[in-house]
């Protein structure tokens, strides 16, 4: 059915519950664009959520998915892939499921460098939750639980990926929807790990990093010369803590996927209905 | 000379200690002898004592003894280590040369041998052969064919070259010779058949039952007693299409693995009780999430690290219990090596059958003992496969609903829904660990919690009625004495209800692989005078359940939709759950 695939066809009928105006909505659509443009169907398409108003994406998206655990949806995404590399994998959740909670399997899912994408609503804040600090929040930014602010500098994600091997760096901006769908196009294209960061606002909680911010902040690397090849290059903007930029940071285009290199072949699915052939040859083994 | 002999090698770890003992056991097992073998060992990777201790008869041997009959002492400390188990006709064989070695004392009447291995083992080309000098200085005593040992030598360092396999069996021949013109003969003559026996132990019994029943998916994080298993695994599922990932900690473990089996795949992680802490939090996502998954755990000594390296069945509350909420599950135990396997290949097909978490409970002593068996105790004719009522293409339409859609979470009467594996076509749906409807969708309705609920606990009495949760039983079936146990024991067992026969005793025991849900043994128990249950934990964990299964029954109110008690509707409750009313008051 992938010809006719509309990105609609990626919608479910359970109606978003986030506050009107959250970033998430743009968010969710650009994945959903994303994965129609890339000639895939719900199907064979396969949604892994974390917990948070992020992880609720594989609710209101038709496709398999899974909505887990709050941290653990890129293992989640992984054993999917790896079982049947068939289907296209894409993983999400907001900044404290996944460099919070999750920040240990980011770091080894990225340095895995699975066939698959991953995308990270990140609003700076606990929205789920109510407003506490997220890991991306800022040093100073007054939340319930941080009255004087976290005192302590916000996780760079983008530098963490690096640092880790990655082979595909996104920066996106969710109202920025024609510019954000094809940002979350590469990352599903690329043949590898494709870690895109979407800045996705929080109007509920998150009176700093706005919209506002964010639209007078950003840079497009396409207007710039930025190479996406060039790993120093790459990894300068990556640092340039103060700055907000969006488009691809960073593409190994030699990247080749961890379940290629395992040499694994298919679905795993398939098996025989007694034990396999050969089997008996498990046991001679022990004499 | 007793027929039934037992050995040990001992010295500290990194003296290959394991490696001598395996080669010696699997020489015994090729000359058609049944083994049994255990080990002691401290949990560091230098250093500290330890052993590797080999029973072995043409009978068939299932528990280890307090007797030593012949020990290869590496260091003085395994002398002291094993002094309580050496008898008058015990022999010990050490290098007296050593300097460490020269003041050893020999305990009570044990026979010693001094055998320069050391010396010996340089002459054949290599000081790291003395324990294969020792190894042909035992040959010598207990008149074990050295041809059986030059095979276990050709199998251990076959792909090292010739000359290495050489070397070695020259290394033997060292010791034999030598004990030989410096003691003369000894009388043991220890006698081979023509039986042909597998050498293996519970974790590689797991991982080949793993593989049997098509498991191709293994995610764990490296953990004594359980690290064998994925090891095992390792390489050899690859030849069957299958992959192992060694995951970051076992979080991740759980939940690849959870992801492999919603792809489809049959898929397992093994860990021990640590790794199990960790895994609880995914459980209950596993179970709400109907994924058919085996989670095995291969028990230590707790709490915490405890002693890592010791045996116990402390973890039996935590697999019946772990993970908050309340969820449908299985917990199997095999009872013997072979049963590792067996259980393996049920407890794969008891997830897909019910699309619940399978909790698959092995401990240490199990996992590192090496047992002999006939090759057809795996026979893989046997293995049967039932992967449960997974739909295709052709038969999805009998489970969408009017709309289209897939009822994943269908609330069918045996409480177990269709499966589409993703990848069919109009089979696309959501699952989550929140509370969800039959579509999968989250939900938060009374009353579709509580359908969902039942339907999944429906499970549980669906198994009852199709399975044979059933216990095995040893013994004197009308002795007024029930010794009940589970795990590992069963071996132990068996040898001293035989003990307890030849002084009098009447036993009868059952060895329960099921725990839940388990055999009812209310009549067994009630027959019985006295009951008692045997197992290696300090509060009696499966005592406790089955003291539970024989209590009478309370009448349950119980609400789970979400809502609290309220005051009125508990006291209509109440009158309900009264068979007669009370009589009225004047
Ligand atoms: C183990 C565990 N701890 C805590 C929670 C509570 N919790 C739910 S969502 C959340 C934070 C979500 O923040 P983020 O990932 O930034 O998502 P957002 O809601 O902002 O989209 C927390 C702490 C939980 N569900 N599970
Ligand atoms: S609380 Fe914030 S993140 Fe959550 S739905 Fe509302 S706006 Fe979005």
């Amino acid at each position: 059915m992938s010809s006719d695939v509309r990105f609609t066809d990626f919608k479910s009928d359970k109606q978003p519950t986030w506050c009107p105006g959250c970033g998430d909505f743009g968010t969710m659509n650009g994945m959903m664009k994303a994965l129609a443009e890339t000639g895939n169907d719900p199907d064979n398409t396969f949604i892994v959520a974390g917990i948070g108003c992020s992880g609720k994406i594989g609710t209101y998206m038709h496709s398999y998915a899974l909505h887990g655990v709050h941290g653990r949806a890129l293992p989640v995404g992984i054993g999917v892939k790896m079982a049947n590399p068939d289907l296209e994998v894409m993983v999400s959740g907001g900044d404290g499921d996944g460099y919070s909670i999750g920040a240990g399997h980011f770091i080894h899912a990225v340095r895995r460098n699975v066939d698959m994408s991953y995308v990270v609503m990140d609003n700076r804040i606990y929205g789920l939750t109510k407003g506490q600090a997220s890991p991306t929040s800022r040093e100073d930014f007054e939340t319930s639980t941080s009255p004087d602010g976290p005192n302590q500098p916000p996780v760079n994600p983008k530098a963490l990926a690096l640092a880790s091997g990655a082979t595909f760096i996104a920066q996106s901006f969710s109202s920025n929807a024609q510019r954000h769908a094809e940002i979350v196009q590469k990352a599903v294209e690329h043949d590898g790990f494709g870690f895109v960061n979407v800045y996705s606002p929080c109007v509920t909680f998150n009176d700093v990093d706005t919209y506002d911010y964010f639209r007078d902040a950003i840079v497009d690397l396409d207007e710039t010369d930025h190479d996406p090849s060039d790993r120093d290059q790459a990894k300068d903007k990556i640092l340039e803590s103060e700055k907000e930029y969006m488009g691809v940071l960073y593409q190994n285009e030699d990247s080749v996927p961890f379940e290629e290199r395992e040499g694994v072949e298919g679905s795993m699915a398939e098996i025989p209905d007694g034990a396999p052939e050969g089997a008996m040859d498990l046991v001679r083994e022990f004499y | 000379m007793p027929e039934d002999l037992n050995w040990a090698i001992g010295g500290e770890a990194g003296d290959g200690i394991d490696s001598t003992g395996k080669i010696f056991a699997q020489a015994l097992s090729r000359a058609g002898r049944h083994v049994f073998t255990s080990k002691d060992f401290a949990s560091r990777i230098r250093g500290g004592y330890t052993a590797y201790k080999v029973r072995t008869s043409v009978d068939r041997v299932e528990s280890v003894v307090d007797r030593l009959d012949i020990l290869i002492a590496l260091t003085e400390r395994t002398i002291h280590e094993n002094e309580d188990e050496l008898h008058e006709d015990s022999v010990i064989i050490y290098d007296g040369e050593r300097s460490t070695m020269q003041d050893v004392e020999v305990p009570g009447d044990a026979t010693a041998l001094e055998v320069p291995l050391k010396r010996l083992a340089e002459d054949a080309g290599g000081a790291i052969m003395l324990n294969v000098v020792a190894l042909g200085a035992a040959c010598e005593v207990t008149g074990f064919p050295i041809e059986n040992l030059d095979e276990s030598l050709e199998k251990r360092f076959g792909d090292k070259g010739e000359a290495i396999v050489e070397n070695n069996k020259k290394a033997a021949r060292k010791g034999q010779n030598y004990v030989q013109e410096e003691y003369g003969e000894f009388d043991y003559d220890m006698e081979t058949t023509d039986e042909d026996y597998v050498l293996l132990n519970g974790d590689e019994a797991i991982g080949m039952g793993a593989i049997a029943a098509g498991c191709r998916f293994y995610a764990g994080y490296p953990i004594t007693p359980a690290t064998d298993v994925m090891e095992y695994m390792t390489g050899r599922v690859d030849q069957f299409g299958g992959k192992v990932v060694q995951a970051e900690d076992e979080l991740s473990a759980i939940n690849m693995a959870l992801g492999a089996a919603r792809a489809g795949a049959r898929a397992m992680t093994a860990t021990s009780g640590p790794g199990i802490d960790l895994m609880t939090e995914t459980f209950g996502l596993v179970a709400t999430s109907e994924t058919p998954l085996v989670i095995c755990d291969v028990m230590r000594s707790g709490p915490s690290t405890g002693m890592p390296t010791k045996q116990e069945q402390g973890d039996l509350n935590m697999t019946l219990y772990g993970g908050h909420g309340e969820i449908p599950r299985f917990v199997v135990a095999p009872t013997t090596v072979s049963e590792c396997f067996w259980k393996t290949v049920e407890a794969f097909n008891l997830a897909e059958k019910y699309q619940t978490p399978v909790f698959l409970v092995s401990d240490l002593a199990m996992a590192v003992t090496e047992q002999t068996f006939s090759p057809e105790t795996f026979d893989m004719d046997e293995v049967e496969i039932d992967r449960g009522k997974v739909v295709d293409e052709n038969e999805i339409d009998t489970w969408l609903d009017e709309k289209g859609r897939f009822q994943a979470h269908f609330a069918a009467a045996d409480g177990v829904s269709p499966r589409a594996f993703p990848g069919t076509t109009d089979g696309a749906h959501m699952t989550t660990g929140l509370e969800h409807d039959e579509l999968g969708r989250r939900t938060e309705d009374t009353d579709v919690r509580i359908e969902q609920v039942d339907k999944r606990q429906r499970k549980v009495e669906t198994a009852r009625e199709q399975e044979d949760f059933d216990y095995r039983e040893f013994g004197d079936p009308d002795a007024d004495t029930l010794v009940i146990s589970w795990g590992s024991n069963e071996g132990a067992l068996r040898e001293g209800l035989t003990l307890l026969e030849e002084d009098g005793y009447d036993v009868r025991f059952l060895s329960v692989p099921y725990i839940f849900p388990r055999p009812d043994l209310s009549e067994e128990i009630e027959a019985a005078e006295d009951v008692i249950v045997v197992e290696c934990n300090a509060t009696g964990q499966f005592a406790d359940v089955i003291e539970h299964d024989v209590l009478e029954r309370v009448q349950r109110i119980n609400k789970y939709n979400g809502v609290r008690f309220k005051a009125d509707e508990l006291a209509t409750e109440i009158k309900q759950t009264l068979d007669t009313p009370p009589e009225a008051t004047q």
